[in-house]
């Protein structure tokens, strides 16, 4: 099991070159210019001057090489004299202070390190995509579990008619439905998401909760309706088993078997999808911050994106592919540790 | 030697009923072909049925509507904006509605239906385009991979790779980008009718390829195979004559599905405000227009919302149901 978890993180790292190159190349032969802003009473030999500035006059390899570079060297450097200097989880190391003043990677919009942008929107989405992800799943597996046990009643209909309808509305639909219903209409809950507030006592933690409610709501309902389609299929697999006769046959209690036996089972499965399912649904919240204003990195992504910002477009594009590339990983791991019968060799 | 009894029998009564049952009386039925097989099993899915009428309707909706409803989608009049759909008047006499437009007009006095209409035929083309596109790639990959072994393990590694893909951000970092030279050359709308159903295309091909390459894997060692290679045929008929349709049940539920991914997929973009041309309009670029003024004017996100999302359900269903009758193991069932 370690050798098949150790040879497959090695093998992510060619799939994440692989995966950089594409988005370098297909960010270098876009034909927008980010010097395009620049007044057109600027003479041309200064745009090349600034293009030059900007790292754009080398050729595309010296240009990928350096971006790695930052990347993989300069940026973890920063980060690693940050955990021993100011975090508090591991403040108490000496500082390391591997960091020796190299050229960071900078964003075009603000001038600033991109990795502090990532910083700075990275928890605002992990709260809301983590927490909708939780609640979705919290919801998806017992309706999971009793529509397969129900199998064809009416709770077993309506789920699945519900489950479809997740399925089938797009985010973009629900989002404003909702702002509407229970923002406007009914006045609950705030329409926005404001990044900028802090939790200091009960009504500040009350506000927070409420302000998450919907967009927490409408990325659960895409988790719920394909997690509990999962979980009722692998449910109806386990439940015409011979083991579960064989438990029934020696005077099992029905939640026993139902509860311990089948469900053990049909996790195994279910689990290995719950972790395939994480970056899918931190790409979905592109669209869910962008509905209700969360300071995300999905909103970052569109913003640098409009704003012709190449260096934060391309980091935060990869950073969804190491998301990618690492929970692949993690359902692949997870499906051997559960299931003794599969064999990696 | 067994039919000694029956000649020598002491009851003839019973001999012409056994003579009976022996006697050959032809087919009861005609006999059944695959395709009825799977229609009986189809049509007993009231989800599927459903679904393949709402789709239907929706593409003779958005084919045939703009010949009966010929109000051009694109006219500005500015004295009959801000219309309210015929049905406000229900609960409200005193609505501005009027039957000139049934389901109302933006701020620029444009008509609903005929936008839905117009914007459901870009949406439409769209995804059957994208849908069809990625079917041919994600086929071709396949039967490729599961044919030429040469070819499978590099053909799989590059799927995979590709699958690993940050899709929704590559998708728009591709199209903001590719915008600019596509509109300068098919002009605005054509251009960005091929960037968003070539980008599409190229990002959902990879399922179908899975599918079709483990099923060529498995059909490739039957009999028939080998007697097909056994009499000399050559490997591109082999593909077309006899592997080809054994997959194309595969082939038609991924096409739903398709289908469902690509239309979701062009109205994020045009939500996003990446799609096509401001003045062109599609159900997510009506829907995303309409979302600043949604208080006032529920219907117009409504409206678009719901024709996407019924769409999407209809699709869905659909191949929900054609996967059923397509599987022989629940045929009959």
């Amino acid at each position: 099991m370690i050798t098949f978890a150790i040879r497959r993180l090695i093998l992510s790292i060619p799939t994440l070159l692989f995966i950089s190159l594409v988005i370098f190349l297909l960010l270098q032969l876009a034909p927008g210019d980010p010097m395009a802003q620049v007044p057109l009473t600027v003479p041309p030999e200064v745009k090349e001057k600034m293009r030059i500035a900007l790292g754009l006059g080398e050729p595309l390899y010296v240009q990928y090489w350096k971006w790695m570079v930052q990347f993989f060297w300069v940026e973890p450097m920063v980060f690693i004299d940050w955990l021993t200097r100011d975090s508090t989880l591991l403040g108490w190391l000496p500082d390391t202070s591997l960091y020796d003043g190299r050229l960071r990677m900078l964003s075009w919009q603000t001038r600033g390190p991109v990795m502090d942008l990532v910083v700075q929107s990275m928890p605002q989405t992990i709260w809301v995509v983590g927490m909708a992800y939780v609640v979705g799943v919290l919801i998806a597996l017992p309706i999971g579990i009793y529509s397969a046990y129900r199998h064809y009643s009416v709770f077993d209909q309506t789920g699945t008619f519900i489950t479809m309808i997740g399925f089938s509305i797009p985010p973009f639909f629900t989002g404003p439905l909702l702002i509407v219903i229970f923002a406007v209409q009914l006045g609950w809950l705030p329409s926005n998401y404001n990044t900028v507030h802090e939790v200091t006592n009960w009504d500040t933690f009350v506000y927070q909760l409420k302000q998450m409610v919907l967009p927490v709501m409408v990325l659960a309902l895409q988790t719920t309706a394909q997690i509990s389609r999962y979980m009722r299929s692998a449910m109806l697999d386990n439940l015409g088993q011979d083991y579960v006769r064989t438990a029934r046959a020696k005077g099992l209690r029905e939640g026993v078997v139902v509860m311990v036996h089948v469900l053990r089972n049909s996790m195994i499965p279910v689990v290995t999808v719950i972790a395939l399912g994480i970056p899918a649904i931190f790409g979905g919240a592109i669209i869910t911050e962008n509905v209700f204003g969360v300071n995300g990195i999905g909103y970052q992504l569109l913003i640098a994106l409009f704003a012709n910002d190449i260096p934060t477009v391309m980091t935060l594009t990869f950073i969804f592919a190491i998301l990618i590339v690492l929970f692949n990983l993690i359902a692949d791991v997870l499906y051997g540790v559960l299931d003794p019968r599969i064999r990696y060799d | 030697m067994t039919d000694q009894p029956l000649v020598s029998g002491p009851d003839p009564e019973i001999d012409e009923q056994a003579y009976g049952a022996l006697q050959d009386k032809g087919p009861i039925a005609p006999p059944r072909s695959q395709w009825y097989d799977v229609w009986n099993q189809f049509k007993h899915h009231k989800g599927a049925m459903f679904g393949g009428f709402f789709l239907i309707f929706i593409t003779l909706f958005v084919l045939i509507g703009p010949y009966i409803w010929t109000l051009d989608a694109q006219k500005l009049d500015i004295r009959a904006k801000d219309m309210r759909p015929i049905w406000t008047l229900i609960w409200d006499s005193e609505a501005k509605a009027a039957w000139a437009h049934p389901f109302g007009t933006d701020q620029l006095g444009r008509d609903l239906l005929a936008n839905l209409i117009k914007g459901g035929r870009a949406s439409m083309a769209v995804g059957w385009a994208a849908m069809i596109l990625a079917l041919l790639i994600g086929t071709f990959v396949g039967v490729v991979a599961g044919y030429f072994r040469r070819a499978d393990f590099w053909l799989m590694r590059f799927t995979d790779l590709v699958l690993s893909l940050p899709i929704l951000p590559l998708l728009l970092v591709a199209v903001t980008l590719f915008r600019q030279p596509l509109r300068a050359n098919f002009g605005p709308e054509t251009g960005m009718f091929i960037l968003i159903v070539g980008v599409v295309g190229i990002t959902s091909w990879m399922q179908t390829a899975r599918i079709v390459r483990g099923d060529i894997l498995a059909l490739k060692e039957r009999e028939f195979i080998l007697a097909a290679r056994s009499i000399g045929t050559k490997n591109s008929k082999i593909i077309r004559r006899h592997l080809l349709p054994n997959v194309i049940s595969p082939i038609t539920v991924s096409a739903t599905l398709g289908l469902a991914t690509a239309i979701i997929t062009e109205s994020a973009l045009s939500f996003l405000g990446v799609g096509f041309p401001s003045d062109f309009p599609t159900w997510g670029k009506l829907l995303a227009d309409a979302v600043q003024r949604m208080e006032q004017f529920p219907e117009r996100v409504l409206l678009p919302g719901i024709a996407i999302s019924l769409t999407v359900l209809s699709v869905n269903y659909l191949g929900d149901g054609l996967r059923d009758a397509l599987d022989p193991r629940i045929r009959g069932r």
